[in-house]
């Protein structure tokens, strides 16, 4: 049994729904997820999937008029569903800290850098203006920025794109955050930066031994760096296991396409595996069913749970539906 | 050995920087230094390199929309790089290109059936069932429904739209298609719908792509010949199995070292052969950059793989590598 402290956020049957033409739909479906201390847990999917609605759900950045959060996030007992706003501003950017894609658009275009990180300490902290600069100093110092005190007093344009990423990772882990949730942190950055901020992470990881959620489209990034994958598809996770069965054994039937649609070395002349047909938008994804069911038409209606759930097929893998056990690609012999 | 349809030789575009009181020039911003390349009919030509390296403006001043400070562009055995002899050679219908954000290369306030014509009508006298016949026929190489050409781009997801661009570029039977990032802002499953086509498009009409990325994965799923940018300059050239299996210059080493691998079991390893190439790289500025932080010329190591290497480098890595071997 591992102890209680090891599990930082616990996220039990979540259900994140927007508001469209006045009725609600379900983006995030029953989500049920748990990060631990020290892992990186890495929520794989493409685009409009729900993996960011999953990501704004946790630290509470919706727009409460018009999203309906059911479930629970449970956060050292703290249910962070419906937690009142001025509880969570002591918990949003002190004991959860959060990285965006576009680092350009996170930050503050008409302030120095440096000022930025030390408005997070300003409003977690009861350090005064010396000790926060000192800290900032340190803090860019540990994120690899070549001239600390030089970039303190520079504005974001004057810097390049992987170093607005680490401006905007120091910010995040400015108040030693138990979680930090990464939203897409290297999509926007060169493949040469994007290994630099990566290996960053980790370092932080280990030193604050804190847990990550890191949200990528890029299988790639997340064979890489992660302990633990959640792989979504239509609001839903349909896979879950560690990084290694999820490479070298995977089950569900989407996530065995997306890994063939990778451009690969070895079948240069190939044609790339295409998933038939398209992402349903959110007001048209089929409710009752398997939701994948519609993009592998050859498979037979009867292999699909007339209600998909996940199953634990080994210890800590779980697929949703039973269609793995006949899926075949069309251009395979079916198994039997 | 193929023919080549487009050559580049010596290939400058500057952007002048200006500064002071009198608003002179007083530098320029070597945006494309130099470079020399070769495209041959119905081939994919990738040309890689980071954000700024100057690829996008060598695609640009290959299609003819960016003005070239010096160097030549030949076609058929003339220098397009003035819009006079592109005009008499029809250059503006042989050369197309894909750009990159599909929805912002799209008229919103066209359907498709005139975003796809347009180039037809420059170019062509059809009558109308004749364009529209066209316009079918090319939505149809292209995967798409007919009933598209009554709709507009918004109506469209990203690959789809992206498919259009397709489409549109192969409208007017091109000779080579400049391809700008097709694919960078898709998905992984509809990148590979996309790259598909292009494929098939490629092997229909013996179509010459040159194919800009900065996912060395894609490129080297598409194509034979490849060249590698950085800061204006080109650092290496040649076949795929020269640049991925025995990369030469430091520069491209750290690329190729730096793309993520699917290999979980050796995720470590090759997490420690980045970082020692990264190191490499950063301490070894000097030796494969000159004073001002250039890169060097070219230089023949076999007949089509090229490597910018310094003077006296050349000996010494071929000593090095019969000590390795």
């Amino acid at each position: 049994m591992e102890k209680q402290s090891d599990l930082l956020l616990d996220i039990q049957h979540l259900h994140t729904a927007y508001r469209l033409n006045g009725k609600f739909y379900d983006a995030a479906d029953d989500i049920n997820l748990t990060l631990k201390r020290n892992e990186i847990l890495s929520i794989v999917g493409e685009s409009g999937c729900g993996k960011s609605t999953i990501a704004s759900s946790i630290i509470g950045l919706y727009d409460h008029k018009n999203t309906k959060v059911t479930g629970d996030i449970l956060y050292n007992e703290l249910n962070l569903v419906g937690l009142n706003e001025s509880l969570f501003d002591k918990i949003r950017g002190n004991k959860i800290g959060m990285i965006f894609q576009d680092p350009l658009a996170s930050l503050n275009p008409l302030m120095r850098v440096g000022d930025q990180v030390a408005e997070t300490l300003y409003y977690h902290t009861d350090m005064d203006e010396k000790e926060r600069h000192a800290r900032v100093i340190e803090l860019f110092n540990q994120v690899g920025m070549p001239k600390p005190e030089e970039t303190y007093a520079m504005y974001p344009f004057e810097l390049s794109g992987g170093l607005r990423q680490r401006v905007v990772i120091a910010m995040a882990v400015a108040c030693k955050p138990e979680i930090i949730i990464a939203d897409e942190p290297t999509t926007a950055l060169d493949v040469t930066i994007q290994a630099q901020i990566l290996d960053l992470l980790e370092d932080i990881q280990k030193q604050s031994q804190s847990g990550i959620i890191l949200i990528t489209h890029d299988l790639g990034v997340v064979a890489e760096t992660a302990d633990e994958v959640a792989v979504m598809y239509g609001g839903q996770i349909v896979e879950k296991a560690d990084v290694k069965t999820i490479f070298e054994h995977p089950l569900h039937p989407y996530t065995r396409s997306l890994l063939n649609s990778m451009p690969q070395s070895e079948d240069e002349e190939e044609d790339l595996h295409v998933i038939q047909g398209t992402v349903p938008s959110l007001q048209n994804m089929p409710r009752k069913g398997d939701r994948f069911a519609a993009r592998i038409p050859w498979i037979p209606a009867s292999a699909h749970e007339e209600n998909p759930v996940m199953h634990e097929v080994e210890p800590g893998h779980w697929v949703r539906c039973t269609c793995w056990k006949t899926f075949h690609f069309q251009d395979e012999v079916s198994g039997e | 050995m193929a023919k080549e349809i487009i050559e580049v030789k010596n290939l400058k575009v500057h952007y002048p920087i200006r500064s002071g009181f009198w608003n002179r020039i007083t530098d320029y911003v070597r945006a494309v230094d130099d470079i020399s390349i070769t495209i041959n009919e119905g081939e994919t030509y990738g040309l890689i390199g980071e954000s700024g390296s100057g690829k996008s403006t060598t695609g640009k001043a290959i299609v003819g929309v960016e003005p070239v400070t010096s160097g030549s562009i030949m076609y058929k055995g003339v220098d397009i790089t003035k819009s006079k002899s592109r005009h008499r050679l029809n250059y503006n219908k042989d050369v197309q290109m894909i750009f990159q954000d599909s929805l912002s290369s799209l008229n919103p306030r066209k359907r498709i059936e005139d975003i796809i014509a347009e180039p037809i009508r420059n170019f062509e006298n059809l009558t109308t069932d004749q364009e529209r016949d066209r316009v079918q026929e090319l939505l149809d190489i292209v995967g798409m429904p007919s009933d598209s050409i009554y709709k507009y781009p918004h109506e469209f997801s990203g690959g789809q739209r992206q498919r259009i661009g397709v489409a549109r570029a192969v409208a007017t039977n091109p000779r080579l298609v400049v391809a700008d990032e097709p694919t960078s802002a898709l998905d992984l499953s509809v990148q590979a719908q996309v790259l598909n086509f292009m494929k098939h498009i490629q092997q229909q009409y013996n179509i010459a792509y040159l194919f800009i990325s900065h996912d060395l994965g894609v490129v080297k799923h598409m194509s034979e010949n490849l060249a590698i940018m950085h800061r204006g300059r080109l650092v290496e050239i040649g076949s795929r199995e020269d640049i991925y299996q025995h990369p030469m210059h430091i520069y491209t080493k750290r690329l190729l070292s730096a793309i993520p691998q699917v290999d979980v079991e050796h995720r470590d390893e090759h997490k420690k052969h980045r970082q020692e190439v990264e190191q490499e790289f950063q301490n070894d500025q000097s030796k494969w950059y000159d004073k001002d932080g250039r890169v060097f010329p070219l230089k023949h190591v076999s007949d089509n793989h090229l490597v910018a290497l310094p003077e006296k480098e050349i000996i010494e890595e071929e000593t090095n590598d019969k000590e390795g071997a």
